[in-house]
């Protein structure tokens, strides 16, 4: 029946786009953008807490609100890092064609680029 | 859409910009590093079917969060009251669960790459294309309408002229996902949602301490507005008035159960996400995991519209005064000073960038694969169709940048539009649901239903709403309303069109239907995921026993 063979086209088809799909190998970690922004904007924040004119405390109700947020935010920062750190991105190997139970994993891989620029 | 008020100007300076920067450069970062990753059109449209959970889950919950949605529940906070919590805790919460749970093994499991293609293979080409070519319009448009709310938003804060808004944000938009596909509009996503927070929450701390604390916000807001504004469900009896305009049962009916599945549990903008996951289990945890933000995200949008309203009590009142959808920039204007102002502003510019660069890579997805691939140039390969995303999706931005443009002059017709495109969501429920759990039900009968549900909510709406036949107090109200009859008449119809009509042999919807798998689609868990707390059910489970448990403060 016609339907049918088209059902298992579609499906055969992207498992096969899913095999030669290059994202799971090649793809930076988002943990390392996450960690990176929110350090450098941990650290400016902070600073402007530090800093603090006697105007920007009283605007925020007497809370140093920029100290306690850039604290906060560098705080996030470095947990991402800490985690990438500890939980490296697992990079599937190439599956061999005698191994069809799919990839292996190897912790001590580091796939991509860092985005920022 | 509204106008913000004048003098809603923000005092910026270098440091806020600089933050501002810095974040329009990671922007571009993501989307250039991304696209080595980029060899299939699955990498670019599906990232590959390869990204973990907990990324998943974020871009999910902030694919939803975007600036539209913040400053219209802190708007709907300062004029409803608590009653907006509706909107998340019935309104989001059980059909998040519900397609993690029910639906996600069909949608990820049969491999489909979105929606519409998931109701080609359960019905046919009829209501295949019906559904592509109406989420297709309906994206670039919604794209468009909110690059427009981004530009009125930015022109009062900073006085950047209209076009400035639309043109930067626009080429942004279209310079990352063009790059790195879908897989930079979810990084990008995740991205935001701690951008966001990250303004949220001082934001709310600040003002709480200027109204006094949570008791000084419900003290004088219980003087001014009475006991119900701090409540869920007080008044929402039938035939009792409320500000919502809506009783508990069209609250938990209409609201809760048919326009809420409707859009999570079929707007591909959302699905999508899910349909990224490394595995079936990836998928059905995506949206569990963004349930539980989701649960907490009231309190930093919600409570600062309380506050505004403390702070400002003429917020809405007047014709050219300060407007309900001036809650948060008001708050952002009077209680932070430069450097968590600059977050704020960056937070708030990257929930415009995201809301729209969401509508941009679902439009693409089913662009190219729903209408080009499946009806105009079929058995091409994949590098044709990886360049078609491609110039999609830039040609998507570009009309999306026209439309706001012409929103610009004509925004009362762009609302009418948003309003006939939300009747679609809602029979297209009603067609997954009867067709995924009844083996019978006719590919005939899945397009009827589809067409004649979407007709119903609109003749209710435009002609016993508007044309004064019915009477329903608010818009919310008839939106409910309009909701429920589309479901209603679709279903009927489904059931009565699938009675004389022939359904597909039983052998075509393995993997489709309730109860059956695609041969050799068992897939067995990966390593790890059997852990507690990676359990579907204890996940599911737990965000709507939170969820009610979050009501209980608010019901007595």
């Amino acid at each position: 029946m016609s339907d049918h063979q088209h059902e298992s086209d579609y499906q055969s088809q992207v498992e096969e786009l899913e095999r030669e799909s290059a994202t799971a190998a090649r793809l930076f970690d988002v943990r390392r953008i996450i960690g990176g922004l929110f350090v450098v904007y941990g650290v400016i924040v902070t600073i402007a807490g530090l800093t603090a004119t006697e105007a920007d405390l009283k605007k925020a109700q007497d809370i140093n609100i920029n100290l306690w947020t850039g604290l906060g935010m560098l705080a996030l920062g470095v947990f991402f890092l800490v985690w990438l750190k500890l939980r490296p991105t697992a990079v599937p190997t190439p599956p061999l064609p005698a191994d069809p139970d799919g990839p292996g994993e190897d912790p001590a891989g580091e796939p991509g680029t860092s985005g920022r620029g | 859409m509204h106008y913000l008020a004048e003098g809603l100007r923000l005092p910026t300076n270098w440091l806020d910009y600089s933050i501002l920067a810095i974040y329009f450069v990671v922007v571009l970062g993501i989307g250039f590093a991304a696209r080595r990753s980029v060899k299939t059109s699955l990498d670019f449209f599906l990232s590959g079917r390869s990204l973990p959970a907990w990324i998943t889950g974020l871009a999910f919950v902030a694919a939803n969060l975007g600036a539209t949605e913040i400053l219209g529940m802190a708007a709907n906070g300062a004029q409803y009251g608590m009653y907006t919590v509706h909107w998340y805790w019935v309104g989001a919460i059980p059909a998040m669960v519900f397609l993690g749970l029910v639906m996600m093994p069909f949608y990820y499991g049969s491999k489909v790459r979105s929606v519409p293609e998931f109701l080609l293979h359960r019905f046919g080409p009829s209501s295949h294309l019906l559904s592509a070519v109406i989420f297709a319009v309906s994206a670039v448009l919604i794209a468009g309408v909110n690059l427009y709310a981004m530009a009125i938003v930015l022109e009062a804060l900073l006085g950047w002229p209209q076009w400035v808004a639309i043109v930067v944000a626009g080429l942004f938009v279209l310079a990352y996902i063009t790059l790195g596909g879908l897989s930079s509009a979810i990084y990008n996503e995740v991205l935001q949602f701690f951008v966001i927070l990250a303004a949220l929450i001082p934001l709310t701390v600040v003002g709480l301490k200027r109204v006094g604390g949570w008791d000084g916000l419900t003290d004088s807001l219980t003087e001014s507005k009475g006991g119900a504004f701090l409540s869920a469900w007080e008044g929402t009896g039938i035939g009792s008035a409320n500000p919502l305009g809506a009783n508990w049962l069209t609250i938990v009916l209409g609201l809760g159960f048919v326009m809420s599945f409707g859009y999570w549990t079929t707007n591909f903008a959302e699905v999508q996400r899910a349909l990224s996951a490394k595995n079936a289990s990836a998928a059905k945890r995506t949206p569990l995991i963004a349930a539980f933000p989701k649960i907490l995200i009231p309190m930093v949008v919600v409570v600062p519209g309380l506050i505004a309203l403390v702070m400002e009590p003429t917020l809405g009142r007047t014709e050219g005064g300060l407007q309900y959808n001036d809650a948060i920039p008001v708050l952002m204007r009077d209680l932070l000073p430069n450097g968590v102002l600059g977050v704020a502003v960056t937070g708030l510019l990257a929930a415009f960038m995201a809301g729209m660069a969401a509508n941009v890579s679902s439009f693409n997805t089913v662009f190219t694969n729903d209408i080009w691939a499946a009806y105009l140039k079929k058995g091409r390969s994949d590098r044709h169709y990886l360049q078609v995303g491609r110039v999609i999706t830039a040609v998507g931005v570009l009309i999306g940048m026209g439309t706001a443009f012409i929103a610009a002059s004509f925004s009362n017709i762009m609302n009418y539009l948003q309003t006939l495109f939300s009747f679609f969501n809602v029979p297209l429920f009603a067609v997954f649901i009867i067709g995924m759990f009844w083996k019978r039900t006719t590919p005939a009968a899945g397009f009827w239903g589809l067409l004649t549900g979407t007709v119903a909510a609109m003749i209710n709406y435009f002609w016993f709403y508007k044309g004064g036949v019915l009477d329903i107090p608010s818009d919310q109200g008839a939106n409910f309303v309009s909701s429920i009859v589309a479901f209603v008449v679709g279903g009927v119809v489904m059931l009565v069109v699938t009675m004389v009509t022939k359904p597909k042999p039983a052998a075509a919807l393995a993997g489709l239907v309730y109860g059956t798998t695609s041969p050799g689609m068992e897939e067995l868990p990966a390593e790890g995921d059997d852990a507690w707390y990676r359990k579907p059910a204890l996940l599911g489970w737990g965000a709507i026993v939170l969820a009610a448990v979050c009501y209980i403060p608010f019901s007595f």
